[in-house]
């Protein structure tokens, strides 16, 4: 048994935020209270912290099968871990891709081996991502996946994307896309404006983006399927979103901490700026941090992309999308929109527990008889990022020695400390 | 004045930095006019001239420069290098490191593999074009065309024509003379001319209809149209002649002393007219002299370190090598 004493319990289930204890026998949250006290139960002193749900991380790559020399699923948990995070939702893009059964119940199996925090597979929606026949999702789903997706590329065929939501809708799946017009995007470095013209890099439009989410919103009204929007990065789109809510559809989507940190303008050649979406503009940025307010935004989701140094320390044309993020997304969270004032403590800790809980359809909550899965945090503590530290295998990052002002202090997955930070 | 200490690009330098370059170029220009043209001034030094990127011109210019300065050079031609078996550049860079030149011009199809490269050596580094981004040595090239013509590169109407958006001309030319009081306009088929350029220096304006675009100017500077970018969109050469050649008609609505410059190869019957590419107005030969001038003032002073008020070398004739 595990005591949680002295926190502030911050839960946006209930709207809770009261200075609570919280007991957890074995895997399960047991009593939440003031004042608790279980005699057997190690103590753990939350004075000054943040208690909450455990976050949820809905868009990351653990390159496991087939890339471990840039993470594996033990290491990208580890860095999962470090981040407050309990549960991570790993992307298909595998070598091989996540598109049947067998690679789905390897992916369960080696994260019930060595993993650091729960391992959520969302499985392909395409054979090998392909966009020409359906993958086996009824299988991928009794073998444990919790969505389906392209990532790394859009569903580029319309009839593949309704057939894909017309499949997924009696499986309960919700169907992830990444957004992203290929003829627009036409070997697109960087978003297009006059930060790429200054820098003479291909730039790709914003439009690359919404108008494939225009168009899944259509597809989503056709046929009445769950979908959400992967990292999404333009006002445009968000559009879309709100208009489709506003409708009645169940569309969601996510935005990532470097999309509503940074913008093209911190585009150097330094290939740790390089990521899909790119980096927007600042009206886009703006825009989206309102929708992370607002409420039209469901999630934040790191979209934890690892790659070795290697293969990043290239021309910046050659050089693969994707930045690392898992240990960086809280504390950005809370250095750049909490500490601000653009959003309030609990709408942050909702966008990183119950919004996408609510994208998955499931219930997250702190009280008795749910899983112990809680993210224990400072809103205060000060501290610099080193990627040198990061228990990820790779270190691309743009956050390589940024100061923040906020920190994850333990993380608990089935009652069990994943991550302790020492003092 | 700050020190160069590599030669990325036009936009980070100060009017101060590009006069100094201009004013050192000068003597240079004369120096090609020598019987003898080699000083002994970079005797000893290596410059390593590595092209990612086919080009004639502007390595047989900056080998030339490097030559007349005494300088050997070693060439490293992405044809004939291990780059095609898969090589990266930090490793082709390095190696030709470990053989000891003392700086290195590199061009390379990539915006920023000059600066890439200049991070992780200790030499100085010049850029010799680098993919959309810039070709500085071209805008000090038509910087000293410009001034040696007109007098200054303060006040003038400058016409930049063709496709902007893949020029690393037309980036460097555009920061060089906006830096010094010249207003630039930009103009081509619509999809080679972003809106988003009118953003890359004040003073900067695009228009679409050439005509409109040549009124009044004081120079013109018509770009390569790169053949292998007309599929992209795919466009035919009739249409772009149609709108965008420069002929003798359309010559005439910039100044009557206007002058033009061609950063070559020129392709006569496409981008332009030949009796306009040869006419009195053309400076595309002083632009290849002056190539040499510039590129041979930056060698010597970011590789052989001399202060900035050191005696100049061409005007030393005891400097000669033999």
């Amino acid at each position: 048994m595990l005591l949680i004493k002295n926190g502030r319990v911050l839960d946006p289930a209930g709207k809770t935020d009261a200075a609570l204890d919280v007991l957890l026998d074995g895997e399960k949250i047991a009593k939440v209270g003031g004042n608790l006290s279980a005699p057997d139960a190690e103590i753990f002193d939350a004075k000054g912290l943040v208690v909450a749900p455990g976050f949820i991380d809905i868009h990351c790559h653990l390159r496991e099968p087939g890339q471990e020399i840039s993470e594996t699923i033990e290491t990208g948990t580890r860095a999962a871990s470090r981040g407050g995070f309990t549960a991570v939702c790993c992307m298909p893009n595998t070598q091989p891709v996540n598109d049947n059964a067998s690679i789905t119940r390897g992916i369960v199996e080696r994260a019930a081996a060595g993993a650091a925090v729960r391992v959520w597979p969302i499985g392909a929606a395409s054979l090998g991502s392909k966009g020409e026949a359906l993958a086996e999702i009824a299988a991928m789903k009794q073998a444990g996946i919790v969505a389906v997706s392209d990532d790394g590329k859009p569903v580029a065929n319309a009839r593949l994307m309704r057939q894909v939501m017309d499949y997924c809708n009696p499986l309960g799946l919700p169907v992830i896309d990444h957004c992203e017009d290929s003829s627009l995007f036409a070997g697109g470095v960087m978003r297009e404006g006059p930060a790429s013209a200054r820098l003479g890099l291909k730039g790709i439009p914003a439009q690359s983006e919404s108008i494939c989410v225009g168009r899944d919103v259509e597809m989503a009204l056709l046929t009445g399927a769950r979908l959400h929007i992967a990292h999404m990065s333009a006002a445009k789109s968000l559009e879309y979103v709100r208009a489709a809510k506003r409708a009645g559809l169940r569309v969601t989507c996510e935005v990532t901490p470097h999309h509503f940190t940074l913008t093209d303008e911190d585009v150097r050649y330094d290939t740790r700026f390089k990521m899909n979406p790119p980096l927007a503009s600042r009206a886009d940025r703006n825009a989206l941090i309102d929708g992370l307010a607002d409420g039209s935004v469901d999630a934040i989701a790191t979209d934890h992309a690892p790659h070795h140094a290697a293969s990043k320390d290239v021309e910046f044309d050659r050089a693969p999308f994707g930045i690392t993020g898992f240990e960086t997304a809280l504390a950005l969270g809370l250095t750049e929109l909490v500490h601000t004032k653009k959003l309030s403590l609990m709408r942050l800790v909702e966008l990183f527990t119950t919004g996408p809980a609510r994208v998955l359809g499931i219930e997250r909550k702190i009280a008795a008889g749910q899983p112990a899965d809680l993210t224990i945090f400072s809103t205060d503590r000060e501290w610099t990022f080193r990627a040198s530290d990061s228990a990820s295998k790779s270190k691309n990052t743009p956050f390589d020695g940024r100061a923040f002002r906020g920190a994850p202090v333990a993380t608990i997955v089935a009652g069990r400390v994943a991550f302790r930070q020492q003092s | 004045m700050q020190r160069l200490q590599h030669i990325l690009g036009i936009e980070p330098l100060s009017t101060e930095q590009i006069t100094f370059i201009l004013d050192q170029a000068k003597p240079f220009q004369e120096f090609q006019r020598y019987p003898l043209k080699k000083l002994a001034t970079l005797r000893g030094k290596t410059v390593a001239i590595a092209f990612f990127e086919s080009s004639t011109r502007t390595r047989i210019s900056f080998t030339t420069a490097a030559m007349r300065l005494g300088a050997d050079t070693m060439n490293l031609q992405a044809e004939s290098s291990s780059l095609k078996k898969g090589e990266s550049l930090i490793d082709t860079v390095r190696t030709l490191e470990a053989m000891r030149p003392d700086g290195i011009v590199i061009r390379h199809a990539a915006s920023g593999a000059p600066e890439f490269v200049a991070e992780r050596l200790g030499i100085p580094v010049f850029n010799a074009g680098d993919g959309w981004h810039e070709h500085p040595t071209q805008g000090l090239l038509d910087a000293l065309t410009i001034r040696d013509k007109k007098g200054s590169l303060g006040g003038w109407n400058i016409t930049i024509v063709g496709d902007i958006l893949h020029s690393r001309v037309a980036r460097s030319d555009i920061h060089l003379l906006t830096k010094f009081g010249s207003r630039i306009t930009v103009c081509g088929p619509a999809m080679w001319v972003p809106r988003e350029l009118e953003t890359l220096a004040p003073n900067v304006r695009r228009v679409l209809r050439m005509d409109e675009a040549l009124e009044g100017a004081d120079a013109i500077i018509v770009l390569r149209v790169q053949t292998e970018r007309l599929h992209e969109p795919a466009m035919a050469p009739e249409e772009y002649i149609l709108q965008y050649q420069l002929t003798p008609e359309r010559l005439r609505l910039a100044k009557p002393d206007a002058i033009l410059l061609h950063p070559g190869p020129m392709i006569r019957g496409l981008e332009i007219d030949p009796a306009v590419a040869d006419g009195p107005q053309s400076c595309v030969l002083e632009q290849v002299t002056n190539g040499l001038a510039v590129r041979m003032a930056l060698l010597y002073h970011l590789i052989g370190g001399a202060p900035a008020d050191a005696p100049h070398p061409a005007k030393e004739r005891s400097n000669a090598a033999d």
